[in-house]
């Protein structure tokens, strides 16, 4: 390769190696503000702040999701299977909103540590599949755990 | 290899044979495009919990993974022309910034009209779409820079920097809904280990994503030929080209 072109792939590798440590360094710098929302182990541990608008997300625990009959306010809790975080919401849930399902509450945390939420986001995972694969599954599923005792 | 190398930076070259690729794969991928739409929107089940809805996976996947892949192919091209200063390079990496901004934009709407019914709000300012926001701006820069400059070589020069500069960014897209807290749920297909979606599911995609390459590589051909054209208009073989196609 020509001394001048070998330069310059030098100048090219150069100029990626060295912006991308600098966007690498920036990014650490931030990670924690990048993260939309905080789980509710840190929320639990006393990391989020208290009065001011935080999100918490996890899976919304099974059972606790209880409607008041004269009012569109919810309650219910949210997991990551380490800490619980309370959240009170007024307001229309997404479709996918549901029991055993991700969510992410923004709101502010009050004194008593409940989530008084203005926004509810429904957060659905990367498994995609035909309603009577779904079927097949959670049968197979529960003969499994019929077998297991 | 070299030969091929030196073939690749002919202008009358690159055009006569761009010409015979479009000739079949123009026609090809557009009915690839419409067979993949039809088996996806009407010849698949609906999903166990989004219903038909996540259909929009079919337009929403393609474009944000070709919309990645394009800005390597700008990098690079960008690379070689700053390396061998090669005038096709240039062209190249031209030609790739506004077919790469329409494949952003695509995967940025359609994502935004997926996330209303699933997510429940049309934008989030989460890793994932932020990144991929900076991705549409980068794409846009180039397009715009270029125009910044009267002397093209300037402008060439300061184009393959920004794009080179740029591709740090790819990594970080494709990597965001793991290194952090986000909305957007992680990939369902992986390069290691088995996809999270139904195989039934997955084909359709495959073939979408495929199509969605084979629609890249016509619009980055077409565009560069146009360019081509315009930049050697003044040379014999465009006036003999011409000449024939426009007799008298």
């Amino acid at each position: 390769m020509h001394p001048v072109r070998k330069q310059r792939l030098y100048l090219v590798v150069f100029l990626v190696f060295f912006s991308s440590a600098a966007i690498a360094l920036v990014a650490y710098a931030l990670r924690g503000n990048i993260n939309l929302f905080y789980p509710p182990a840190e929320v639990a541990a006393g990391l989020a702040p208290v009065g001011q608008s935080i999100r918490v997300g996890g899976m919304v625990v099974e059972d606790s999701i209880i409607r008041s009959p004269d009012s569109l306010e919810t309650r219910f809790e949210v997991t990551d299977f380490e800490a619980v975080v309370p959240v009170v919401y007024v307001g229309i849930l997404p479709d996918l909103f549901g029991e055993g399902q991700g969510a992410v509450a923004a709101g502010r945390l009050d004194e008593n540590g409940v989530l008084q939420a203005s926004e509810v986001l429904a957060k659905h995972d990367e498994n995609y599949m035909p309603p009577e694969v779904a079927e097949a599954l959670a049968a197979s599923k529960a003969r499994m755990q019929e077998q297991a005792p | 290899m070299w030969s091929f190398f030196h073939k690749l930076g002919s202008p009358p070259w690159l055009y006569r044979i761009s010409g015979s690729i479009l000739r079949w794969l123009l026609p090809l991928t557009l009915l690839a495009l419409v067979a993949g739409s039809v088996w996806g929107l009407l010849f698949t089940a609906p999903d166990f919990r989004q219903g038909n809805s996540y259909r929009i996976i079919y337009i929403h996947v393609p474009a944000a993974v070709v919309a990645l892949a394009g800005y390597y192919v700008m990098a690079i091209a960008g690379a070689v022309s700053l390396i061998w200063r090669m005038k096709m390079a240039d062209i190249a990496m031209r030609a790739c910034a506004p077919i790469g901004a329409a494949l952003t934009f695509v995967a940025l709407v359609t994502g935004s009209i997926w996330g209303k019914p699933t997510w429940g709000t049309w934008w989030v300012w989460d890793a994932r779409i932020t990144s991929m926001l900076i991705l549409l701006f980068l794409y846009l820069g180039v397009v715009a820079l270029y125009e910044a400059y009267e002397n093209k070589a300037l402008a060439a020069k300061a184009c393959a920097v920004l794009s080179l500069v740029g591709t740090v960014n790819i990594p970080i897209i494709y990597k965001s809904v793991d290194w952090w807290y986000s909305l957007h749920q992680p990939a369902s297909i992986k390069f290691t280990g088995g996809s999270t979606i139904d195989p039934s599911m997955l084909y359709p995609l495959l073939f979408m994503i495929v199509t969605f390459y084979a629609l890249f590589t016509c619009s980055l051909l077409l565009n560069m030929r146009a360019e081509i054209l315009q930049r050697e208009a003044r040379t014999g073989w465009v006036r003999r080209l011409a000449g024939e196609r426009e007799p008298g």
